[in-house]
Order: structure tokens, then sequence, then C-alpha cells
């Protein structure tokens, strides 16, 4: 639990309104890394380091250098096509699936790396977790079973399953409006609903890291507010990294923001720095025309 | 600004196969093999096919070992259904393999000069290959596709127009029943013309009887892909034809079928590739001559796989050995129509 | 009629028609025209066959449905006739289902391979192999299966035989493997490959990329990515492709007839050299047959063509369900 959800035992209750802007409110370079005594970061570090990713001869994203550390939210903003996408998916490594796709660079998980000859790809992906830009709940299978699917495909073991349903679904804010129907299709829930569904999803094979891909772009404003406030009750338990368009929404829930750009070449990172002083008081003046609104 | 080329980095795909995992399933393979041929040799299983079963055991088994072993025992259904898949793709690709070796291997053997010179009217089946030849089949499955191609190809193209351009009220039964059409099987197709045209009409067996038969087959054929073509033409090339103030004919004429023409001719060479080796309903509907006959609405026809399938019913070596050199250059005409149907669709066919 | 509109009061929508000219209403007409040959074209099918059908009911009465005998009498009064396609009905069906339980399997493992295993130059070339076989005249398959098939196809079947035969299906009244529904069936699925193939690679390939992507980020293998994502998605469109291969191997002619003994007799023991097949009966009797016979065959043909209308009907029904569901 962190500091400002600690003052607010009944967090489910809050206002989203509230929650919004009390998390806003804590984010702050000082109280950074700050956590509520005896609670340590159950999340791995990632770092990457000088990553490259390729298209075919496209070049899409050139020496990108970034370090995660555990428990925290960073966000990724940029315009489109500066290769925000393209890089979280080099880091769980779903960039393998276009046929020509080719990379270059580390991608590091507690200080292995993921791309080392011999790794098992399903158990990276199983450590760092995915939410899309569009929900995509499996419609054949029940609440239920979509929460617990990637335990049955991993064939991991579980001593309760009712328990870690119930875990996931309260940990995604989902469990008081689907604990009476988890039997039901999830084709039925709205698409916030099936939004905190995908990341109870993620959540039961406990993974490290959570890598969110425009998380709320395809949701209305009231679960988008659902949505992040999920994201800081799980940023004390896990690193959390988000690609976003919406600058005010990195601004509510990270801890750091990266700022990448791609000028007519390969997409790179300009800069990052905490989420404050990127807002703020940006270094390079290319952030400072970005996050003002002057392109984009 | 610090403008970096970044000439020295390398893409790689870290995913690939590294030279290591190549060297492990080629020893798989290898082990597998020589496993296999111990198979053979020690046990009862017979020849090349229990060779190629207990090799594909072999492989599957050692397969299974090695990833589980990398993997875990997670990897072992993963394992086991690639495996599965991998067998099953190649046991599909076994008969092909065998039909295209059987039929060059034999039709190559009887392969002579005076099979496209003469007919059969002055030799028998039964006789060595070197008398008579399949010329009157030759031209008599050419007679039949020429008047095939006359009647299906403006049926199916505007059977597809109406389905793309027309599209009115029975459009949707109309789909419904080229699809219906194209399941209708061969024989019902000869029997059918039959007892329509050959019982009820002047027309007897004869050529044109064949060619109506065949293209009871080959108008789905050509819809299905002409329609397929059509609806590729994009709906801003016909609607500029209409903003300018052409009818819909001129559109039709002089936009939408020139930019599908490729397309239709490969619809036409794919109609034509469906009914040229078609036997069941010429068995109904030419007769089965012996002799060259030029005649499409008089006298009986023969064809190429009408001859084929007399000489396999026949029976005798001589026949089959007719049989199979008809079939090779039956093949080798149905190959280059698919060859040629392929290069003019180009990619936007599957 | 007043200019001005009252409150309240709400225009009719004017119906929109178009005039179309001259040479756009021929157009229509002569396409409209030529767009419902294929509906007559069947329609005669229907009604063409279904006369003589009607005319052998007439002489032989629904017995010549179940009935698995095919007796011309001579007698002093002319020939008399006890007809019936029971046995080539059973026999048909029986072989489609030793094509199917054969054929579909390997099909989906094609499909799977061709969708998501096989690299992008070895598609595109295996591809074309599999609509080439489908090229394939069946009467090639007839002369493969013939002599290159059934030697090897007998040699498994008394392998089968020899160690299965206390399963009824297996077993055999006689030690007689050759030209049997086993081996008809094995040409037969290799003969609806291409079809079933081509069904299941255009299913397997609408299958949401959405979802797949999910699969894998939950640490999926390919196989549990087919198995939760792949499969529950396209089941319903495989059954439709496994149909339509049902449709094909109904009618399917000579092939059939060059590796099957055809007896009138029903036989469910698919190992033993004596079966049936509407179609290929058809042509083993059509040249010795009498003008009655011939009205019988027209009428087993009629059964035939709508066996495999209603087949391929619902086949087409289902897959077009299915791919429409995937947009």
């Amino acid at each position: 639990m962190s500091e400002n959800q600690n003052q607010n035992p009944e967090g489910e209750e809050m206002t989203t309104q509230a929650a919004a802007s009390s998390s806003l409110a804590s984010i702050s370079s000082e109280n950074l890394g700050k956590r509520a005594p005896g609670t340590k970061p159950l999340g791995a570090g990632l770092e990457a380091r000088g990553v490259h990713a390729w298209f075919g001869k496209h070049h899409a994203l050139a020496n990108v250098s970034l370090d995660f550390s555990a428990g925290t939210v960073t966000a990724l903003i940029g315009p489109s096509g500066c290769g925000k996408s393209t890089f979280i998916r080099t880091l769980n490594r779903m960039h393998e699936f276009i046929p020509s796709a080719a990379m270059a660079g580390e991608v590091l998980l507690d200080g292995k790396d993921v791309y080392a000859a011999g790794t098992d790809v399903t158990k990276i992906r199983l450590q760092i977790g995915m939410v899309f830009q569009k929900p995509n709940p499996f419609p054949s299978m029940t609440i239920g079973e979509n929460v617990l699917s990637g335990i049955k495909l991993a064939q991991l073991k579980v001593e309760n399953k009712d328990d870690l349903l119930e875990e996931c679904l309260v940990r995604a804010g989902l469990w008081k409006e689907v604990k009476d129907r988890l039997g039901a299709h999830a084709g039925g829930l709205s698409g916030g609903q099936q939004q905190r569904l995908c990341i109870a999803r993620s959540l039961a094979v406990k993974p490290k890291v959570l890598l969110m891909d425009e998380p709320c772009s395809a949701l209305d404003p009231g679960s988008t507010l659902r949505i992040e406030d999920t994201i800081n009750e799980l940023s004390s338990s896990m690193t959390i990294i988000i690609v976003t368009h919406n600058m005010q929404q990195a601004a509510r829930v990270s801890d750091y923001t990266a700022f990448f750009l791609s000028e007519g070449g390969p997409g790179q990172m300009i800069e990052v720095a905490p989420t404050s002083e990127i807002f703020s008081r940006p270094r390079d003046k290319r952030t400072e025309n970005y996050v003002s609104g002057r392109f984009g | 600004m610090s403008e970096t080329t970044f000439l020295d980095i390398k893409p790689r795909q870290p995913w690939k196969a590294t030279p290591k995992d190549r060297a492990i399933t080629f020893s798989v393979l290898l082990l597998a093999l020589a496993l296999a041929g111990a198979a053979v040799k020690l046990t009862g299983l017979s020849g090349k096919l229990g060779f190629a079963l207990s090799f594909l055991v072999f492989s599957t088994v050692l397969q299974i070992f090695v990833s589980v072993r990398k993997f875990g025992r997670k990897a072992l259904g993963d394992s086991i259904a690639t495996s599965l898949i991998y067998t099953g793709a190649t046991l599909t690709f076994l008969p092909v393999g065998s039909i295209l070796f059987i039929t060059i291997k034999n039709g190559v053997a009887g392969l002579r000069w005076n099979l496209f010179t003469t007919d059969m009217f002055n030799a028998s089946f039964l006789d060595p290959i070197g008398n008579g030849g399949l010329l009157h089949a030759l031209v008599g499955t050419v007679m039949l596709i020429v008047i095939a191609m006359i009647i299906s190809v403006p049926m199916g193209i505007m059977t597809a127009l109406y389905l793309t351009e027309i599209r009115g009220k029975g459009s949707t039964l109309i789909q419904f029943v080229v699809q219906a059409m194209s399941g209708v099987p061969s024989v019902v197709a000869g029997l059918f013309i039959f007892t329509s045209v050959i019982l009820l009409t002047p027309l007897k067996a004869s050529t044109t009887a064949g060619a109506l038969a065949l293209t009871v087959l080959m108008i789905p054929t050509v819809t299905r892909t002409a329609q397929e073509v059509l609806l590729l033409v994009p709906a801003d090339l016909r609607e500029a034809g209409l903003a300018m103030g052409a009818t819909q004919w001129k559109t039709v004429a002089t936009i939408v079928v020139p930019a599908a023409r490729n397309g239709l001719i490969t619809a036409t060479i794919l109609g034509v590739a469906r009914i040229a080796g078609e036997t069941a309903p010429l068995i109904f509907t030419i007769g089965g001559a012996d002799k060259l006959n030029l005649n499409p609405f008089k006298d009986y026809q023969s064809a190429m796989p009408f001859y084929v399938w007399k000489g396999l019913t026949l029976g005798t070596p001589e026949s089959i050995q007719r049989s199979w050199t008809a079939i090779l250059i039956l093949l080798i005409l149905v190959l280059s129509l698919f060859i040629a149907a392929r290069t003019l669709g180009g990619r936007r066919f599957k | 009629m007043s200019t001005t509109l009252e409150a309240g009061q709400i225009p009719a929508p004017r119906e929109l028609t178009t005039k179309h000219r001259r040479s756009d209403t021929i157009f229509r007409g002569v396409v409209t025209g030529f767009g419902m040959t294929a509906l007559l074209i069947l329609t005669l099918i229907g009604l063409f066959l279904s006369f003589r059908g009607i005319q052998t009911l007439h002489t032989q009465g629904f017995g010549f449905l179940t009935r698995s005998n095919w007796d011309v009498v001579q007698g002093d009064s002319g020939a008399t006739y006890n007809l019936g396609v029971g046995a080539m009905l059973f026999g048909t069906v029986l072989i489609s289902i030793v094509a199917l339980v054969i054929g579909v399997p390997l099909s989906v493992a094609l499909a799977l391979f061709l969708t998501f295993y096989a690299p992008a130059r070895v598609k595109t070339f295996l591809v074309s192999v599999v609509d080439l076989m489908a090229a394939f005249p069946s009467v090639l398959f007839g002369l493969w299966g013939f002599f290159v098939l059934m030697p090897l196809a007998t040699y498994w079947a008394k392998i089968i035989f020899k160690y299965l035969n206390w399963i009824p299906l297996f077993d055999a009244p006689q030690y007689f493997f050759e030209r049997s529904p086993f081996i008809a069936g094995l040409v037969l699925a290799i003969m609806i490959i291409p079809i079933v193939t081509s069904v299941a690679r255009e299913v397997f390939a609408q299958t949401p990329l959405d979802r797949i992507q999910a699969a894998y980020a939950l640490g999926a293998t390919k196989w549990g990515v087919i198995k939760t994502v792949v499969f529950p998605f396209g089941s319903s469109g495989l059954i439709g492709g496994a149909m339509l291969g049902l449709g094909r191997a109904f009618g399917e002619t000579v092939a059939v007839y060059s590796v099957l003994n055809i007896v009138f007799k029903v036989n469910f023991h698919v190992l033993y050299g004596s079966g049936g097949n509407v179609a290929s009966m058809i042509i083993q009797k059509w040249g010795e047959s009498t003008a009655d016979e011939t009205t019988a065959l027209l009428a087993a043909g009629f059964i035939l063509f709508l066996l495999t209308l209603l087949v391929n009907l619902g086949a087409n029904f289902i897959v077009r369900n299915t791919l429409k569901s995937g947009k």
C-alpha cells in the first residue's frame, strides 16, 4: 500500500475524482521511492541498455537506455510514431512477432538479459506482464476463467484458485462489480470493466513488471480514472511502465516520465526525469515544446 | 542536437535459432535417421514407408526430449503438438511427391512421337504404345474446353457482375446458389445433361453435350474467382466514373472490367483447370470415340481423361502404359494452366 | 400546400428513385438475367433428376432407398426389376467418414503449420503445392491409388487387422483386404485435404490478433495460444470446412471406383474388400443398363445431388457465419 492509500482505508469507496487529485499531489520528486514502513517493493528492476529496433530495413527505435527501478511507475510519452510502443514490446519480447523484426542492445530483468541465448521466452513474459490498448479478454471464457487463464496457459500450480481469483479482481478494482457473476461471459462487461479484467488477468501470474500500452485510449473518462486508481494501487508492489498519449494521465500516475521523439529518423528517447520535473522544468527544448502542447 | 548515426550497431534477431540450436536439431535428425535405419534392419517393418514412419516417430520423440530438457515439463504439451503438426504437414505432402514422381516415371516411359500424330482408329488399346495415338483425345479435350469456355466465361463473369455491381435483391440467394453449384458432384452434372439434352433434344452424345456438362462445373469456379477480383477494384474508381456522369454500363465496361482484366483471365484459367481433368461427366455425354472428330455437334468424341480412364479400366499392361503417358500429358497441361494463373494473378490470389 | 413548416410537423421522407438511362436499364437487365442462370441451372438439375426419381419411386417404392440388391430377372413377360441403393448409400457415408477421420486432422495440422509455423517463403510455396493438389485430375488419384497406395494400404490393413480385429469395425469375414472402404477412404482423405486446409487456413487467419497477443503476453506457448484462442474462435468454421470436405467425398466418382470393390451388400468392416458408393455404382452399371435401370441410376444421381446439396449449403452457412464474426 502506498502512503496516500494508507490514509484512506476505504480506497475503493473513494470517489475517482478524489483519488485522481490525491495521487497527483503525492507524486513529487521528494516523496518518490518513499513507502510505508515495512512494505518493500515486490517488483524487480528492469533496465534497457542501448536498445534499438528495426522492422526490416526501417530503423524504428535507436539507442534507448532506461532504468526502471523496482516499484516505480514510469510513463512514456511522445507523439505518434516515436517508437514508444515498439520500445515496450521489446521489453517483454513481443517485438519479435513481426516477421522482419530485429533489435540490438540488452534488456536486463533483475540483471539478466532477457535476450540471452537459451532464455525461455514464455518465462520472461510471465514476469513481464502486458495490458493492451484495446481490452482483449478471451470471449469464449467466463470472467473467472479469464482471470485464471494465465495460470492454465503457463501450467502453474496454485493452492487456492478462489483466493487468487478474488485477490486479482480486488487489486484490479473489479471485484465488487463482478463477484456475483464470475461464471458469466466476459463479453457482457463494459469496455472499462473489460480492461480491468485484463489487468486482473495479468496480475494472476504474479508478474514483477507490468507494461501498459495506452491502456485507456479506448475508454471513456470515467473508466480511465478507475484504471488510474488501479495503477496507483498496484505501483506499491510492482514496476509499471505505461505508454500514454495523455499528458495529464502521465502526470497523475507516474513517478518518472520519459519523452520519446522521432525527428525523421528512428525514434529516440530525448529526456527522462521525475514526472514533476518533466512537466515543470524540462531540460530539453523539444520536451518543453511537446509538454506545452506546441507540437505533437 | 547530437545527430548520431548508428552504423556500428548491427541489428540482430536473438529469437532465431542459434548455431548451437541448429546443431542440436541436426544431430537429432541424424540420430533419428540412424535409429530408423536400425529399426527397419532389426524388426519386420517394411521398406521405404516403414523407414519414413519410424523416422518420424524417432525424430518426434527425440525432439520432445530435447525441448523438455531445455525448458522443463511445461514444454511437453507444446513440443508434442509442434511435432504432431510438423508430422501432419509432412504426411500431407508425401502423396503429392509420390504422385508427381510416379506419373513422371511411368509416363515418360511411354512417350512416343506417334501419340501426337495419330488416333486409335487403326489401333487397339491392347497394342503396344507404338501403335496408334491420342491425337483424337487431345483435340477432343481442346474442343471441349473451348466450347465450355465460350458458354461459361460470359455467364460466370456476368453472374459475378450481378453480385458485385447490381447487388440486387436476389444477391444473397444467388451467392448461395453459386456456392451450392460448386458442390454439385461431377457425376450429377453428367447425368443432368444426359437426361435433359441427350434424351430430349436432337443433340446426341457429342462434344457439345460433354462441354455442356463441363459448363455446369465451370460456371461456379469462374463466378467465384471473378467476384473476388471485381471486389478488389476500388469503389472510388466506380464512383469517379459515375460522378463524371457516365452511365453504370459505361463505368463497368470502361473502368471496372479493364481494371480487373488480369484477374478475370485468371478466373477463366482456373475454371479451365477445374474441368480439364474431369472424367465422370464425360462418361455419360461424349460417347467415347477412337477416331479424330472435328465436328462439335455430331458423333462421339474422346478426351484425355476419358482416354486415361479407358486404359485404366481395360487393365492390361499396354493399356495402363497408355493411361500413365496420357495422364502425364494432361498433368503438364493442367500445371501450365495453373502456373499461368499464378503468374497473371500475382499475389492477389491465395 | 403551405410553404412553411408548422411546428411539430415532420415532412414525410422523399423516396429516392433512380431513373436509369436506357443503356443502363438494358445493362442491368442483361446482367440480372445472367445472374439468374446459376439458379436456373440448379433448378433444372433438380427438376430433371427428380422426375426420374419419382418414376423410380413409382416402380420400386421406398424400398429403393433401403434395399441392398440390384436384381434384373429375365422372365417370360420381359424383365422384372428389384433395385435398391441402400448398401450404396451406406457405403458412401462409410468411406466418407473414413476420409474425414483421416483427412481432417491432417488438414488441420497442415493449416496450423502454414498459418503459425512455416516461414513466409516456405509458406507461399507450400500453399501453391496444396492448391495444385486440388487441380489434380481425379482419374490421376484413381491411377495412383490403385497402383501405389493400394499395395501399401493393404499391407497396413493387414497389420491393423492382426492386432485390432477384436474391434468389430476392424474385423473381416474373410482374409481379403484389397479394394476396401478403408483404401477408398484413404484416397478420398487425400483428395479432400486441399479444400479442408484452405477453409481452415482462412478461419485461422481471421483469429483476432489482439487475443493471440494477449495469450502470448501471459506467457503462453504457441500450442497454448492455439488451444485457448485459435481453436475456440475457429471451431465452427472447422466444422464447416469438414462438411465441405464431406460434400466432396460424397460425390467423388472415378477415383473411388478405381480402388473400391463394389458389392451390393451392407458391409461395415472397413478393412474388408467390399464396399458401396452411389457415384461409382452409377458408372459401373451405366454401360450395360437397360432403359429401366438407367432411370433408376438417374434416380440414384438425384439422391446424390440432394445429399451433397444439403451438406454443402449447411457447410457454407457455417463457414460464412464464422468468417463474418471475425470481422
